[in-house]
């Protein structure tokens, strides 16, 4: 057998690829523009075009995949004071154990905590009430940095795998998971702080950018679908794995709020609300993002 | 220890069109933490690949690859079944080697 | 009570139920939220726990899906203008270049920004303005082109310099922040801001 090698490609995920792409992208936008017109609503300009091709190319190797095996070590390992692993302790809804559908289904009302959780959230109560770890140990450096990623990031990238091309069901026939998307939805339209912006500011309706960035409109289903779809995501800056908890932190960050405790009613209110707006649309699992 | 690679391994006509995903760090050693120290240098510096006991990629890599880098390439004269082994070396002397079989 | 007399109350109070059943409950659910928002967050970086309170043009905006009835929203928008604190020495017009890159910057006022640094205007984030910067947001009209379209008299000016001073003296739940009201922005910044917008130079304006 005569093995040739007929091409390697080293595909560094955040320097080699995007940079022609973007290179090409920026030298489009450089055109002069017609005087005084702002694009239109769901016109999409040459860089988001770009990006989505080497999106793309990126979903097929995602590195959110090495985060994903290492999360499914983590389930079935026995870990924390009790030993105990979280496939035989942990209920995310759906029964012990069971990961298959189980984001898409999250946030839901567990009557065993008797709150309503994110699947992130239910997930650390699993880590704290069954394998005995301190919540303060884990709340303290709950997200990826560019040093370190967080256990938890890990078992939520596996178990949102498992709902990959499954449709979004939070129960909202549930009384308790309903009126915890009506809070989320209050909590979205709240403004406050020093530049009086809410979540709706930005997010609030159709058609907006900031800067480059398209603002899905998270009112609506497809909107909402745009808030809950890549998370959690692969951030090719930094190459850092990031949770859609985080991802609501950010945005406060950027609304000049202070920061909403790690795993706390607000945080799974408003997913409630995001997640179950886009309730019956399909979630393609973890992503990549910029 | 270094945490597994991602192999992914598939037959297209007679060519096997192999994916790798390392995890990796791939520190460049000119990148500065919060505290504005720098960070320092830590890379995969050797890459192996053996096809069916066969050598087939000899490489070298430095640090101008990206944290948790893809490697993806064709492999002409591969049959379904044979085993792909990839391993790597870093230069702290960190090594992790996982394989996969390719698939039909 | 006489039945028609209870059926002309029955019919009397229809309309009023009608129209406070929904926005009670929705006021139940506001304050709920209001008090998970209390105990949820933690201050972080230069972003207090005092953020999260409503001044009153907040809570009016707030409780009314951010459309005041307009006699409120008046009389709101005069105690705003009131407060609109114009250069004593009546110089409204500073420096087109300053103000376009104070325009560019989106720095300050996140637990991450360093309380030490200068706000930035945070302009593009929401406004196309100067025709070379393509990245520019769309949440605010264009402003390409404004000086040419308005003129640069002493009107237009001081509506610029108190619409970036503080918005919400134009329109009440406006999107846009209150920059010069909060402190953000200082009277030099905002006369630079001002002459991106109105100096014939400009690259707005050619």
């Amino acid at each position: 057998m005569r093995i040739a090698l007929i091409l390697a490609v080293a595909t560094a995920t955040a320097a080699a690829l995007p940079i022609p792409g973007w290179a090409q992208a920026k030298a489009a936008a450089r055109k002069p523009p017609p005087p005084a017109a702002a694009p239109k609503a769901e016109e999409k300009d040459a860089a988001t075009l770009e990006f989505e091709k080497f999106r793309a190319e990126m979903e097929d190797s995602n590195p959110a995949e090495l985060f994903e095996a290492k999360g499914e070590e983590l389930w079935k390992a026995r870990r924390g004071p009790r030993n105990v692993s979280l496939a035989e302790s942990c209920d995310l809804g759906l029964g012990v154990g069971v990961v298959k559908g189980a984001y898409v289904q999250t946030p839901r009302h567990y009557p065993d905590a008797g709150a309503v959780m994110d699947a992130e959230r239910r997930i650390v109560w699993c880590m704290v009430e069954k394998q005995g770890f301190n919540f303060d140990d884990i709340a303290k450096r709950p997200f990826a940095s560019d040093t370190h990623t967080p256990d938890i990031t890990s078992l939520v990238t596996y178990v949102a795998a498992q709902s990959k091309n499954m449709k979004l069901a939070v129960p909202l026939d549930d009384p308790k998971v309903r009126e915890a998307y009506e809070i989320g939805k209050e909590i979205a339209a709240y403004r406050a702080g020093p530049y009086d912006f809410s979540c709706n500011t930005c997010h609030g309706a159709d058609g907006k950018r900031i800067r480059m960035q398209a603002l899905p409109n998270i009112s609506t289903p497809q909107g909402a679908l745009r808030g809950v779809q890549g998370w959690p995501g692969y951030r090719m800056t930094g190459g850092v794995m990031l949770t859609h908890q985080w991802r609501m932190g950010d945005c406060f960050r950027q609304q000049r709020f202070p920061q909403p405790k790690y795993a706390s009613d607000a945080v799974a209110y408003l997913l409630t609300y995001l997640i179950g707006t886009a309730n019956g649309l399909e979630y393609k699992g973890p992503g990549i993002k910029r | 220890m270094a945490d597994p690679m991602k192999i992914r391994a598939q037959m297209k006509g007679d060519v096997a069109e192999v994916r790798v995903l390392m995890a990796h760090a791939m520190e460049t050693g000119q990148r500065k933490d919060n505290a504005g120290n720098l960070v320092p240098a830590h890379f995969i510096q050797q890459v192996t690949v053996e096809v069916g006991g066969k050598l087939v990629i000899q490489g070298q890599t430095g640090t101008s690859v990206s944290r948790n880098p893809v490697f993806a390439f064709k492999v002409k004269g591969a049959k379904a079944g044979d085993k792909v082994v990839v391993n790597w070396v870093d230069n702290k002397g960190d090594k992790r080697t996982d394989e996969a079989a390719i698939a039909a | 009570m006489h039945p028609k007399n209870l059926a002309l109350a029955a019919c009397a109070a229809l309309p009023f139920l009608a129209a406070t059943q929904p926005a009670q409950a929705d006021a139940d659910r506001r304050a709920v939220a209001m008090a998970v928002i209390k105990k949820d967050f933690e201050p972080r970086g230069q972003a207090g726990l005092d953020r999260l309170a409503e001044d009153g043009l907040q809570t009016l905006c707030n409780r009314t899906g951010n459309n005041p009835p307009a006699y409120v929203a008046q009389r709101l928008e005069a105690d705003q203008m009131a407060g609109i604190r114009y250069p004593s020495d009546g110089k409204l017009l500073g420096d087109w270049k300053q103000g376009e890159q104070i325009a560019q910057s989106g720095r300050g006022f996140t637990w991450t920004d360093n309380p030490g640094l200068p706000v930035g205007g945070n302009c593009y984030n929401c406004h196309q303005i100067a025709p070379k910067e393509q990245s520019f947001g769309t949440v605010g009209p264009s402003l390409y082109q404004f000086g040419k379209l308005r003129g640069n008299g002493p009107d237009i000016q001081k509506y610029v310099y108190g619409k970036i001073f503080n918005a919400k003296a134009f329109n009440l739940c406006s999107e846009m922040p209150r920059f010069g009201h909060v402190g953000a922005l200082n009277e030099q910044q905002i006369r630079h801001l001002v002459a991106l917008l109105l100096d014939p130079e400009s690259p707005v304006n050619k």
